[in-house]
This record gives C-alpha cells, structure tokens and sequence, in this order.
C-alpha cells in the first residue's frame, strides 16, 4: 500500500508545488470573479474606448498623441492593480481564516508554498491581462513602447509595488472578504489617480502631483514615459519601489499563516 | 517503548488555565484515547503535540523529537485530522487528496484511501458540496495519505452518522492493527471504550484517571451495576439502607445502583415493597461513562460555562 519516493531535504520535491500551483490555478478558473474583473474588464474598456471615433484622434494639447494610446498603460495597470489588490490577498486571507494554511502547516510542505502559488498564478494572469491588452491597443493602431527596456522595468516595479500591498492586505485581513472590500477600496481611488476616468494629462496640476506619488498614477507615468521613448524618470520609478519595500517589509513583519 | 510523551504540559489563554500539568505517554501500535466534556483541554494538548500551539511550559517529544524545534522532521512521520475538515471549497475531493499525497515522501495510495473510506463514487465532488459525514471521512484520508506511524485525529466521528461511525471505528482499527499508534480525542464514551487500549480522563486541564477502558470502569465500582427507569419516584434512602448497595445515581430519568451480593433481587423487591417497578432493568459492569461521572463529580455533558469559554479559545 505504500511507496517509498525519495528526495533531498525536509522539502517534499518542486513537483508537488507545481502540483499546487495547478490545483490553485483550478480553484481561481472555477470561483472567476477576479479573472473577470481583472482581465475581461480592461479588455472590455479597451474595445469600448476603441470605437469611440474622438479617442482615435491626435490632440493638440496632448502633443499630437491621441486619448486611446493614454489608455494602453492605464488599463495595463488596471490588470495589474486589481490582481494585485485583490487577487492575492483575497485567497489568502480566505485560507488563513478557514485554516487551510494550519491544515498545510501539518503536512511536510510548508505554507509558504501556498503564498507562492497565489504570486506565481496572479503573476501569470498579469502577463496574460497585459499581453491582451497591448495586442489590442496595437490592434487599435497605438504603436508599441518605443523604450521597451523602460517600459518592461516600470512594468516589472508596478507588479512588485502592487503586489506587496496585496500581501499587506492578506496580511492584515482576517477573512476574504475583508481582504477583498480592503482591496477594492484601494483600488478605485488608485486607479483614479491613474488616470482612469481622466488621463493624467488632462488632470489638474494639484491632482496629478498627487497622482505622482500613488503606486499606479507613478506606474502610468512611467510607462507612458517609456511609450513615448523616454527613460521613465528616476522619481516614478523610485516611488513604486518605495512601496514595494514598505508594503513588503510590513507585510512580511505581520504575516501569519492562522 | 514509549513513542510519545508528554511532561507537565501548561498552556493557559489569558486567564483560562487550558491545560494545567498533563502528563502521558502512548506506546507504540495502541491507541491512546484523550476522553473529557468540552472545553477540558484535549483539543490543546494534541495541538501542542503536534506542534500546531506552543506550551507554556512542559516537555513533549514525539518519535524522540520536540515538535517546538523539530517539527519539520516530524510532519512526514504524524498525521493529523483536525476538528474542523478544512480545504477550500472548490476543491475536489480526488485533487484534495491526490495533493497531499504528493507532500509526503511515503505515501499510502490515495485510491485505495478513497475506496477504504467509502468516498471513491464522490471523487469529482467539490469539497463545499459533501456531507458532513464525507467531510470527515476525506479529513481522516487526509491525515492518513501520509502513512503517517502516528495519527491524531481530533473528534473523529464527530457528525457521523451511526453506520459511517461504525465503518470508522473498523477502519481506525484497522489502521492501528498495521502498526500505527493513535491519539484519539473524543467525548463519546462509547467510542472510547470500543477502540481505545488507554484512555486519559481529561477534566479542566487536568488527567483525572488514565488507564484501560475496564481498569477504569473497574476504578470506580468493584461489584455490580444495575440500571432502570422508576415507574413513580421514590427516595434514595429506600436502596442505600440495604446491605447489598453500595451507592445510588441518577443520571436523568435513570437510576444506577452499584453494590454487591444479589444486588438485583434485592432492588427490585425493595421498589416493589414500596409500590414501585423498575422498568427497563440493565445489569451490567460499570461503564466508563460510570467512571468519569464518579471520578469527576459530574457528567460528560455536562454544561460548564467556565469550561466552555475555555473551547471558544482552544
């Protein structure tokens, strides 16, 4: 009835994480809520934004760029911030508060495991949200980053920035559902800053300042810097990493698996 | 040989003394029973066991390790069912458990588990949508996936219908009969007494008796036992003047004399000298509901609000 498998260490082998991570990646296809919100929202912006005739025009006061190509790193970051408020922490504040985490601390595979499956599948939802998105922007005749070397960093700094105040969230949150009302609070406001329901470009002088210091209002600004051809600047991109050591470091500091 | 063992454990929440200087060990290959109303600190003894809570002070080793500092060593070898069954909800039951047999180095063979377990028609089910009977039956799969040579399993039957709780307790039986040593928390005192070859009686933090089922039923009462029902009430005295009883009870609407002798005849004609029949009269040796009853002043459902605060916190 039994079969001894051996592997190195205390660890059970990479094949069983990869194992969770299938089984999580199951579990997030079959309760869709964040998917929907985070992938098909955005794509669904996309589409609307990109038959409105006024969108596709070059504006003066915008240097010749027209509102549509200001949406491509705004509705990226769309993807981006709801996955990270939501889709990270909501799972784990749910598995803390129902013990699966304690249930998992029992077993050989530690619980961090399970931290790092809900990273690894939010992640590659993020690389699936922003691949659609920028195929559908370039599909809309906004041509690609022309500093793709700053766009992928600032890209790379958002995800971290964002997904550390996931985990501050799962951190703090003692159900999923707190986690997810905390994490949608966050959300709107940030992505009003930027520059959802009026680009950054056309914001107010004050409220763009403000903008600068959100996480997602420095990540629009650094990718839409980049789109442009410029190096995102040193202000933008210190700012998301700013929240990402601070997010992390609390994060880390108040984490508890029950 | 020892296989665990457990020195002075202390753990209190706050105010609340939870366990309050157990000590036991359990032998390799029986099954060690912790049996107490709710709220006496079983729950918290087996979590510090298997190192889901930190004592306060005290010694625990379990197949010579300490589950404080070793417990990565020692998850492979102890499994554990949980009071609650917990996996999220759209899990499937196949995938629950095909998952956790990938965590261990050993493991048993999750199809011959689910088949064991009476849960092989319900492999595609997702978690949310299974019984409370099934819940705990994939809970118990769960703990054992791991050929595990020791078992916790904390209210196993809780929930279970009879029959599910018979088919249990043959298979824990037939776990134990392969070599693995069990803890089993309960407070069914039948379930103890069917399985278990040691039971610790646990009583506000504290170990009031630990023996077998029938040493500790043999404890309490030397002679014999007669239960009934009274036809109309009566007073105590018209039994403890005789010279064959030794002490009265009632436990509801039950009567339990224990005495000695023809303790029987002289009963029932005592009743009905007095105008009374006993209805529905069991004879028998005492059980270890008997026992904790005797050794604790009171019974094992007993509601205790003091005792209870004590459940919501462990």
């Amino acid at each position: 009835m039994t079969a001894e498998r051996v592997y190195s260490g205390g660890r059970p082998p990479w094949s069983a994480f990869w194992k969770l991570v299938a089984v999580e990646a199951k579990l997030a296809v079959r309760t869709p809520v964040v998917l929907m919100l985070s992938v098909g929202l955005p794509i669904l912006l996309l589409i609307i934004f990109g038959f409105v005739p006024s969108f596709n025009e070059p504006l003066a006061d915008l240097g010749g760029l027209t509102v549509l190509s200001l949406y491509a790193p705004i509705l990226s970051v769309f993807a981006l911030g709801f996955l990270g408020l939501v889709g990270v922490s909501m799972p784990l504040a749910g598995y803390r508060e129902q013990g699966v985490l304690r249930r998992m601390s029992c077993t050989p595979a530690p619980p961090s495991w399970m931290l790092g499956a809900q990273l690894i599948i939010n992640l590659g939802v993020a690389l699936l949200a922003l691949l659609v998105v920028n195929l559908g922007i370039k599909a809309f005749g906004v041509s690609g980053p022309k500093q793709v070397g700053g766009y992928v960093l600032a890209t790379i700094l958002c995800v971290a920035a964002i997904f550390a105040i996931g985990l501050w969230i799962a951190a703090i949150a003692r159900s999923a559902n707190v986690a997810n009302a905390i994490g949608q609070v966050l959300f709107y406001p940030m992505m009003f800053f930027a520059g959802l329901y009026f680009p950054r470009e056309m914001m107010p002088g004050v409220l763009r300042h403000v903008s600068d210091w959100t996480p997602l209002g420095a990540a629009v600004n650094a990718l839409q810097t980049a789109a442009e051809g410029r190096f995102p600047s040193a202000q933008s991109l210190l700012v998301m990493v700013g929240y990402a050591v601070v997010f992390g470091a609390i994060a880390v500091k108040q984490f508890k698996w029950e | 040989m020892s296989i665990i063992e457990v020195e002075q454990l202390l753990k209190t929440y706050g105010e609340v003394v939870a366990v309050d200087g157990v000590s036991f060990s359990v032998e390799e290959g029986e099954i060690f029973g912790i049996l107490g109303p709710n709220g006496a600190g079983k729950t918290t003894t087996v979590e510090c066991v298997v190192g889901l809570r930190v004592a306060d002070s005290g010694a625990i080793r379990v197949l010579g390790l300490d589950p404080r500092t070793e417990r990565d060593r020692m998850r492979e070898d102890v499994g554990v069912q949980l009071q609650e069954s917990v996996l999220p909800s759209k899990i499937k039951v196949g995938e629950a458990l095909d998952l956790y047999y990938s965590f261990y180095r050993r493991a048993a063979d999750p199809d011959r588990l689910l088949d064991l377990l009476g849960l092989s028609a319900k492999r595609d089910a997702y978690f949310k949508n299974l019984s409370g009977g099934q819940k705990q039956r994939l809970s118990i799969a769960l703990a054992l996936v791991g050929d595990p040579k020791v078992a916790v399993l904390d209210e196993l039957t809780t929930g279970l219908d009879p029959q599910a709780r018979r088919d249990t307790w043959e298979l824990i039986e037939g776990v134990r009969d392969r070599g693995v040593t069990i803890i089993l928390v309960t407070h069914f005192m039948d379930e103890a007494e069917r399985l278990c070859d040691r039971v610790a009686l646990v009583d506000r933090g504290k170990i009031v008796a630990l023996d077998s089922p029938d040493g500790l039923a043999r404890r309490v009462h030397s002679g014999t036992l007669v239960r009934f029902t009274p036809s109309a009430p009566f007073d105590d005295r018209l039994l403890t003047d005789l010279p064959e009883v030794q002490g009265i009870e009632r436990q509801g609407e039950r009567v339990v004399v224990h005495g000695s002798g023809d303790l029987v005849n002289a009963v029932i004609l005592a009743l009905a000298a007095a105008g009374v029949t006993a209805q529905k009269v069991e004879l028998g040796a005492p059980s270890l509901e008997d026992a904790f009853v005797s050794l604790t002043g009171r019974g094992l459902h007993d509601g205790n609000g003091e005792d209870e605060a004590g459940e919501v916190l462990s």
